[in-house]
């Protein structure tokens, strides 16, 4: 039914989505690129001159640099390694026959639609304070001392709580891969033998790799840009302690009004964050042609 | 074809299943406990707060304290705004792309895709000046802006794969036995549209609701949406326990409801269609 005419209709149709999102991407990222550039400072308005790359070399240099990026790194392997894992152990939990399984996933998934505000004030609070909070009673229930996790522990306390909103993400997507496994494959291998351990990675795990590499890609994307919950519970510190490269871009631009580095470390993000995409792009992309 | 299930097995699987389901949901049950609790009480070790009598007196300091419900009502307008009009600029994309494929079609969904790819850190300085200097900052139609760009790619991509499902040779059926193209329109693609419509909102809803950079970075007393206005309860007001969980609740409650409604859409539009 594509005539020429419906050819130009559907162009037609396309236009202000391609517009709008040409819109969104090109202009904030020219000027980001350009003011990477200059040396412009918000408190010091119409002073700005061109810095050439030192606003690159003064970013990457600095020590803070290091210490965000390797938290980046420990919050988004932390977070990638727990939700994995658990969201794998959770999948095949509530892929077996059990009573009630419809609210069971409803109370598992339920984390995930908590906006992170609130999701990172309630744990803070409630939970991990070492006086009032739920564990700080367990422990003491137990005879042990409580602990202070956001005061000795403060970048673990931030990975556990965005586990605790990407697991149920981790877990249903596994869970959906799960069910579309051949159980027939699965009771032949019983039938030859083969153990519960060696089904799982023999049959399951290799079925499953798929779904956890979209998993894992997704997330990667997402968690590069975790930021409320920093905001609201440490505001990245005790000293560097939980500044995420998100975080000290924020600080650089918003806080020490410092545009020029501010958007140096932005491309620098926007260049990390791509190098994700690539390979998530490319697994959609293929999935597109089937 | 399923295998009976030894029954001891089963109340195993069972009784794990639902322990974990309560612990990953005990966070939430807490809060909703400790909201209908005094001050005095909420800080209570947690038996005690379990036995501490029930009251709503906490819902009523949360609107005295500020105004809550105008947040309430900036994150209605914002993630119903915002999702309005994507859904109007995405339906015509995602339909022709859906119906009239060309040969670039593909490359275009991908190229959208990865706008979304974007970490908004990357671009915080040029929106926010813009958004200065055209008075956009702290307004609800600076957020509808944003919010509505930011999912663009999501809701095109999401209508896209659901519309791709309606079999063309329906249409050509109805064009056949003498249907107009309103009555086509109307009687024939909407009713199989409308699903595919419905969980594309509920899930752009959410994320509007939840989304936690843009709305607190561009937003302060005004247009603040309820994500912003919760984390002004960070220190040294969080102490306020019955008050924090009086407001969460409530920030809370609408959309985890439609969250659990729309659960088995969601893995399409998450995974943008890579897991079925």
């Amino acid at each position: 039914m594509s005539t020429r005419h419906s050819r130009a209709a559907a162009r037609l149709m396309m236009t202000p989505s391609v517009l709008l999102l040409l819109g969104w991407m090109l202009i904030p990222l020219g000027l980001t690129l350009y003011f990477s550039f200059l040396r412009y400072n918000l408190l010091m308005p119409g002073t700005e001159t061109w810095a050439g790359w030192s606003n690159y070399y003064y970013f990457l240099t600095d020590p803070s640099f290091t210490t965000a990026v390797r938290n980046t790194l420990v919050l988004v392997g932390g977070v990638l390694v727990i939700t994995v894992a658990g969201g794998i152990l959770l999948a095949l939990l509530l892929d077996q026959p059990i009573w009630g399984r419809g609210i069971v996933r409803l109370l598992v998934i339920a984390p995930f639609f908590v906006m992170p505000t609130v999701s990172a004030l309630v744990w803070q609070n409630m939970f991990m304070n070492p006086v009032n909070g739920v564990f700080a009673w367990l422990a003491q229930t137990m005879g042990m001392r409580p602990f202070d996790f956001f005061g000795r522990a403060p970048l673990a306390s931030i990975v556990w709580i965005v586990s605790w909103q990407w697991l149920p993400f981790a877990t249903l997507i596994l869970l959906t891969a799960l069910q579309s496994l051949d159980q027939e494959q699965m009771e032949a291998a019983e039938m030859d033998g083969a153990g519960p351990l060696s089904r799982f990675a023999f049959i399951t795990l290799p079925h499953l790799a798929r779904a956890i590499t979209v998993v894992i890609l997704i997330q990667t994307i997402f968690l590069l840009s975790v930021f409320a919950e920093i905001l609201v519970t440490t505001n990245g510190g005790p000293g560097m302690a939980t500044t995420t490269l998100t975080y000290l871009i924020y600080v650089q631009s918003l806080l020490q009004f410092d545009v020029g580095m501010g958007s140096a470390g932005g491309v620098i993000a926007i260049i990390l964050a791509n190098i994700v995409a690539i390979f998530l792009m490319r697994m959609i992309g293929r999935n597109l042609d089937r | 074809m399923a295998r009976a299930v030894p029954l001891p097995r089963k109340a195993l699987t069972t009784a794990l299943a639902w322990t974990i389901g309560v612990l990953m949901f005990f966070p939430i049950l807490w809060i909703g406990i400790l909201a209908f609790r005094t001050e005095v009480d909420a800080i209570r070790p947690p038996l005690q707060v379990l036995a501490a009598p029930w009251t709503t007196e906490s819902f009523a300091a949360v609107q005295q304290r500020s105004n809550y419900l105008r947040h309430f009502t900036n994150s209605v307008v914002i993630a119903l705004g915002s999702t309005a009009i994507a859904l109007l600029v995405a339906i015509p994309a995602a339909w022709s792309m859906a119906f009239v494929p060309s040969r670039r079609t593909k490359n275009v969904l991908l190229w959208m895709l990865s706008t979304k790819m974007l970490p908004p850190v990357g671009v915080l300085i040029p929106i926010y000046l813009i958004f200065r200097d055209a008075g956009l900052l702290d307004t609800r139609t600076g957020l509808v802006i944003v919010l509505t760009l930011i999912n663009l790619p999501i809701v095109v991509w999401m209508l896209y794969t659901y519309f791709r499902e309606i079999p063309a040779e329906i249409l050509e059926a109805a064009r056949m036995d003498g249907a107009t193209l309103r009555s086509e329109l109307l009687f024939v693609l909407l009713p199989m549209a409308v699903p595919g419509i419905a969980s594309t909102v509920l899930l752009n809803v959410i994320l509007a609701w939840n989304e936690a950079f843009w709305t607190l970075n561009l937003s302060a007393a005004r247009a603040a949406p309820l994500t912003a206005f919760i984390a002004s309860y960070s220190s040294p007001e969080g102490l306020f326990y019955a008050k924090l969980s009086a407001a969460s609740i409530m920030a809370i409650a609408p959309i985890l409801l439609i969250g659990w409604v729309s659960q088995r859409q969601l893995v399409r539009g998450l995974t943008f269609g890579a897991v079925k």
